[in-house]
């Protein structure tokens, strides 16, 4: 009989232990794990470059066409091109303006002025990879200023325009409407 | 006559085929790195007596001479020779005449990690673009086995070069529509219970030069921009639970720490469903060239929003519009509209072998393999013609068929000598059948705008045309 009682303590003490680790399992996965830990707003900061269509992630400074034109001869010129229209053979740079009107015909040509949807592309994208050899290297004011000559050069704001978050904000690009969603499956032979 | 005309090598005239600039330098790059990779090829062969055989390579000169310089070195007669460079990958030793007869190397002598054989040479090679921190780098499907890619042999695609960065100071900052933005540490991800999933990766540009007519040679060419590894990470859902996302978080911007600070938007459904912050591929920590520390893993995504190197996730309501999904990776089709956000990559198959600057050495048995894959979930079926697609045939799967996974399908042909066209058709688990290139075409703007077809999200049926002589060249468009 005490044997047996023994086995019965085993058992309830074993059901008790499956019983409790469930329920701590269960407790574990419905609260958060925890792990890491809590950033600083300037860690976020650091590193929080992105900007939006709407606006959102400019940050401060401002720069003029003119300005630009200097940051873009020592910065840009050597792989996009003096006049921006055609981009240096072998650089592997994209050509920035020209072909507006292009898209879809027998002339298509991709550029910032004809293809790029949102200003906000062009000034996130300089400041965050370019220029090439020097990825990041470019303050926000020579970001703006050369934001703002390309805009120029591409004829969408006017030479005596001086960029900053809120003008840069309002730039409407000319293919802005060039974009649909996806629509695939485009082929519907189901079986 | 140029170095490759001299050579055979010849390539279709697509001096006439309406192409914009930018593709055309596309296409004439894409032909340069071929042509280097199959005259260096040639170039073996042709100093060797083995050209005949389904895998003309140059193992058994090698073998061969390596053996008579060991006999002959054992004889005494030699001195151990200079040998040449090992391929990438692989050491070079001695090959002995009878290896019953010597010891053979000591154990653990490698430091305790692994090289491949010195006979294998298959190598990415790289599309030759202006520099070499922005290329990619083709898989050689010819002669893949299985389903797994090896890591070495992944292919690559990186915009601003591959990132030293050590685990020890890289973090992941999460952040923006959440309650409690977060800040990890590699050590602190592996604490979180993590998952292994088989998927493959394909750049949407897989397959570019074949959109208007045949043009690559080899299934490298035509095909090599997919892989598959074995994934191993936490779940994003897990991440974002622990984050607390806000009502109206719509997006998820993906940031790399590479010199491109590569981004792209990914659908917050997207996140919550399979999304993967992958530390491990294929049994080990993830490769340099595929993003380690740690890569974001969108199963069934082009290839481009499996952001490497990831450093960033901030949650928004609206997607970012980043250069790489406005400028880039978006298809203009025939109403001169872009699609945007072109996700998912279809269903689609190709034959690995025999294909393209392979040589059937006569009629007799062949076994058709090749791969099938598709981001919507599992293959159902692969189907193989061997008459241009006059009729098709179910071809075996090999298990395990896995969802948004590379699938090997095999089918016993007896070839009969006479010229053939075969091709591989896939459907998936939704009931999609892998189209032509022609139906897609007719849809996305070919025949619309003959000048400019898309780049991006090929997945038509890939043939290849066997000659009488047994000789295979690439048949795109044919079936």
């Amino acid at each position: 009989m005490k044997k047996l009682g023994m086995r019965h303590d085993a058992l309830a003490g074993l059901a008790a232990a499956l019983l409790a680790s469930a329920c701590v399992s269960t407790v574990a996965m419905s609260e958060p794990f925890g792990f890491g830990t809590t950033p600083t707003d300037q860690e976020i900061a650091a590193i929080n470059i992105d900007v939006m269509p709407d606006g959102r992630g400019y940050p401060p400074g401002s720069g003029s066409v003119a300005q630009g034109e200097k940051v873009y001869a020592d910065k840009c010129a050597a792989c996009h091109g003096a006049d921006m229209t055609e981009s240096v053979k072998g650089s592997g740079a994209d050509t920035l303006i020209g072909g507006r009107g292009s898209i879809g015909t027998e002339k298509t040509k991709k550029t910032v002025e004809s293809y790029w949807p949102y200003a906000s592309t062009l000034f996130d994208y300089v400041k965050r990879a370019m220029p090439f050899n020097e990825p990041g290297s470019l303050t926000n004011d020579e970001v703006y200023a050369v934001s703002a000559y390309i805009l120029n050069k591409a004829k969408i704001i006017d030479a005596n325009a001086t960029m900053n978050a809120e003008t840069m904000s309002k730039v409407e690009m000319p293919n802005k409407d060039g974009f649909i969603p996806d629509p695939r499956p485009d082929i519907h032979n189901y079986r | 006559m140029t170095k490759e005309e001299n050579s055979g090598l010849h390539y279709p005239d697509i001096s006439n085929l309406d192409l914009p600039d930018n593709v055309r330098d596309q296409f004439d790059a894409m032909r340069e790195a071929e042509q280097r990779s199959l005259l260096a090829r040639k170039a073996e062969l042709e100093a060797c007596e083995c050209r005949e055989g389904m895998f003309p390579n140059v193992v058994a000169s090698r073998r061969s001479f390596f053996a008579g310089a060991a006999a002959a070195a054992a004889a005494g007669t030699l001195p151990v020779i200079a040998r040449a460079a090992a391929p990438p990958g692989a050491k070079e030793f001695d090959v002995p005449a009878d290896p019953t007869k010597v010891q053979g190397r000591l154990t653990n002598d490698d430091g305790g990690y692994g090289s491949r054989s010195q006979f294998e040479k298959e190598v990415r090679w790289r599309f030759p673009t202006a520099t070499k921190e922005s290329s990619w780098t083709m898989t050689p499907l010819e002669n893949s086995q299985g389903i797994i890619t090896p890591s070495g042999l992944h292919f690559e695609r990186h915009h601003g070069g591959i990132p030293t960065i050590s685990p020890e100071s890289h973090t992941l900052i999460v952040h923006g529509m959440c309650e409690k933005p977060k800040k990890y540490t590699i050590a602190d991800l592996k604490r979180f219970p993590s998952v292994s999933r088989m998927h493959f990766i394909e750049c949407s540009g897989n397959g570019l030069t074949e959109y208007r007519a045949p043009y690559l040679k080899t299934v490298q060419g035509t095909h090599g921009l997919t892989s598959t590894s074995e994934w191993t990470g936490v779940p994003l859902s897990t991440i974002l639970a622990e984050v607390g996302v806000q009502p109206g978080a719509a997006w998820i911007l993906a940031e790399g720490a590479d010199a491109a600070v590569m981004t792209r938007s990914v659908p917050i459904d997207k996140a919550w469903s399979d999304a993967l912050l992958a530390y491990g591929q294929n049994g080990e920590a993830i490769r340099p060239e595929q993003g380690y520390p740690l890569r974001l893993l969108l199963p069934g995504f082009e290839g481009n929003t499996h952001i490497k190197w990831l450093r960033r996730l901030e949650i928004s309501d609206k997607p970012f519009m980043t250069r790489e999904e406005t400028s880039k990776y978006t298809d203009v089709v025939k109403d001169g509209k872009a699609r945007q956000f072109t996700f998912t990559m279809e269903a689609k198959s190709v034959i690995t072998f025999p294909s393209g600057e392979m040589k059937l050495p006569g009629p007799g048995f062949y076994e058709i393999t090749g791969l099938a894959w598709s981001g919507r979930g599992c293959v159902k079926d692969a189907e193989v013609t061997t008459d241009g697609g006059k009729t098709w045939h179910y071809a075996s799967l090999q298990t395990p068929i896995l969802p948004i996974c590379h699938t090997r399908f095999r089918f016993p042909w007896y070839w009969d000598g006479k010229p053939a066209l075969i091709a591989s058709r896939c459907s998936d688990e939704t009931g999609y059948v892998q189209p032509t290139i022609a139906e897609l075409n007719a849809v996305r703007g070919v025949n619309g705008h003959p000048k400019f077809a898309s780049i991006y999200h090929l997945n038509g049926i890939m043939a290849w045309e066997v000659a009488a002589d047994g000789t295979v060249t690439n048949g795109a468009h044919k079936v």
